[in-house]
């Protein structure tokens, strides 16, 4: 993704396709939760995204670091739960590590850079059955130089890998052994908004 | 007032009013206090502007103290304190703490005029190291 690239149009697609795609998904999310969790994340992700998407024409018209603190701010907001902080931070912290010459490498790092607030806001680390599990490999991926649909690969792959996992940070981690078998929410959900993104974006994302 | 405020965040409203309660019998109005709980939509949970919102209810310039239950509910405290931000930030610590016994154990030693600090160890006291 490029300055010239990421248009004020863009940047309202993307909020478009990611509010659909969480919206299509509120209910996959929301069964993966009562699993391990307390059965709100689905609905939490769809008011959040449709609160962003309320605002789209005014937060695309900002210059994209201020818009990215937007959407965090709104996800702060309105999602709740310990989602909201979470998801809020990554945009937030994304917004605020973005350099001023955009490329690809530089996103790449001001996204790991995010991935660490968000990390810091969770008190958590790789391997806890979280949204970190997909977040690290994706950048990873994007770092190395990888094209869109082996980005959405690898989140996709990285989201599955949380399935035998045992829960040791959130609400899952009460549950002990009985959190294994279940796909992590939050996992999920990073991985449908990569492939949001990348869907709309192509291979600029 | 110059005493330390005392914040409940709870995920249950009951709970967060309940705990306010049992301080208020405690402590009576020598505190600053507010509490929170639920998630704004009529659910269990927190939300950080209610938290945003409490603090201000219960501000102080001595500080505020604030207990918490569950994870989301720090989490959700941890990002209502980096919102408020500086100057005020400084003044306000989240306990590491049980709710019920924290605030009452907080508001107590808050109402004798003691610092954030001797507020915050009070509170602390009660979980084990």
């Amino acid at each position: 993704m490029s300055a010239e690239t990421m248009t004020k149009l863009d940047l309202k697609a993307l909020i478009t396709a990611v509010a659909d795609k969480v919206a299509a998904h509120a209910e996959e999310l929301t069964a993966l939760d009562q699993a391990i969790g307390d059965g709100d994340h689905g609905l939490n992700m769809k008011r959040g995204f449709e609160a962003v998407r309320a605002d789209a024409d005014q937060i695309a018209a900002k210059p994209l670091p201020e818009a990215l603190k937007a959407i965090g701010t709104k996800l702060v907001m309105t999602v709740g739960g310990a989602s909201g902080p979470l998801f809020g931070t990554m945009f937030l912290a994304l917004g605020k590590e973005l350099p001023a010459e955009l490329d690809r490498a530089g996103f790449a790092t001001a996204f790991g850079k995010a991935i660490e607030a968000v990390a810091a806001r969770g008190k958590s680390e790789v391997g806890q059955k979280t949204m970190l599990d997909v977040l690290y490999p994706v950048q990873a991926t994007m770092a190395a130089g990888a094209s869109g649909v082996e980005i959405v690969a690898a989140a996709d792959a990285a989201a599955e890998k949380t399935v035998p996992m045992k829960a040791s940070r959130g609400r899952a981690s009460f549950l002990g052994d009985r959190s294994i078998d279940h796909m992590d929410p939050g996992a999920r959900s990073v991985a449908l908004l990569v492939r949001a993104v990348v869907e709309t974006a192509g291979e600029d994302a | 007032m110059s005493n330390v405020g005392i914040v409940i965040v709870s995920h249950s409203p009951l709970v967060a009013e309940g705990t306010a309660d049992m301080v208020r019998q405690m402590v009576g109005d020598e505190v600053p206090l507010a509490w929170c709980g639920g998630n704004g939509h009529g659910g269990l949970g927190t939300n950080v502007e209610a938290i945003m919102g409490a603090i201000d209810k219960a501000w102080s310039e001595a500080g505020v103290a604030i207990l918490v239950d569950l994870g989301g509910a720090e989490t959700n405290s941890e990002m209502a304190v980096e919102m408020i931000g500086e100057p005020r930030a400084a003044k306000i610590v989240i306990c590491n703490a049980p709710i019920v016994e924290g605030a009452v154990m907080a508001a107590t030693e808050a109402s004798g005029g003691a610092s954030l600090r001797e507020v915050v160890a009070t509170a602390h006291e009660l979980s084990p190291a």
